[in-house]
């Protein structure tokens, strides 16, 4: 294998990790806290296609096509949320969004 | 040799730009600024799986996010008027602390597991079989080894389209309302 090996992209991985869960803990403004997650989501594709290439086995990358999926479907339901929430005049703010009453 | 000095300084690019624009992503108080970091993430993640030897992965990711994900974002945040929100205005709150804290806890935490788990066997990777990561190689696990998890795949995009056109369209009490204000 040319370049680094699994491990160098699995401490990229860890951090970028780190960073979305970072992002999730500190903002709190909805919209970033969803872009925070997609990071989160790609930080675990990098470490699942790193393994992929290392073991030779393409179902890493199977798992990383369908993680992308689900970020996607995600990414339309949470944006939908903000949406509705913005509409129904609610502050976009997830530290006073503490109960479900509509 | 040349190739591999080569393939070392691309890692290292894409690698820093990766993590650096994500954290610009966080840092940025300007929403629209944080979902262009995004894309630039993308980019660099895209290149990442370009060295592994994972095209498909690459080109979905490209379409999926910069061409779907990230336009939607941007749409949005200019529907709702990307306001700036600065969590660490006024030095830094002990939520600030707690996160950079919990963020750091749980990048230890993967490091050790892994570490432990894998750290000898990580050095030496495994051969690989011609056509490794192509389009057709790909195809061929989804429609063989893995068919369940690709038709579970589009039930899942199934219903989260179903899921946008209900959260974005109007409730019956809302409509009563518009037609009471036209």
């Amino acid at each position: 294998m040319l370049g680094p090996s699994a491990a160098a992209y699995l401490i990229v991985s860890v951090f970028l990790f780190a960073v979305g869960a970072f992002g999730v803990l500190i903002r709190r403004s909805p919209l970033i806290i969803l872009l925070a997650l997609e990071i989160m989501l790609n930080a675990g594709n990098l470490a699942l296609i790193a393994f992929s290439r290392h073991w030779g086995n393409g179902d890493g990358q199977i798992f990383g096509l369908t993680v992308m999926v689900v970020a996607a479907s995600e990414a339309v339901v949470g944006l939908g949320l903000i949406v509705a929430m913005s509409r129904k005049r609610v502050d976009l703010d997830v530290d006073r969004l503490n109960t479900l009453r509509g | 040799m040349a190739g591999n000095v080569l393939v070392w300084v691309v890692w290292v690019v894409a690698a820093s730009t990766l993590l650096s624009s994500g954290l610009a992503v966080v840092l940025f108080t300007n929403p629209f600024f944080s979902a262009l970091a995004l894309l630039v993430n993308l980019g660099a993640l895209a290149v990442l799986y370009l060295l592994l030897e994972a095209e498909f992965v690459a080109a979905a990711q490209v379409l999926v996010y910069a061409g779907a994900v990230i336009v939607m974002f941007l749409f949005v945040i200019a529907y709702l008027g990307g306001r700036a929100d600065a969590p660490w205005a006024g030095g830094p709150t002990l939520q600030a602390v707690a996160a950079i804290v919990a963020a750091g806890a749980i990048a230890a935490e993967i490091v050790v597991a892994v570490a432990l788990k894998a750290g000898g066997s990580l050095s030496h990777s495994a051969k690989l079989s011609q056509g490794f990561g192509s389009p057709s190689a790909i195809g061929r696990l989804f429609l063989s080894n893995h068919l369940l998890a690709f038709e579970v795949t589009s039930i899942i995009l199934l219903v989260a389209a179903i899921g946008g056109v209900l959260l974005g369209s109007s409730g019956p009490e809302e409509q009563r309302l518009e037609a009471g204000t036209r």
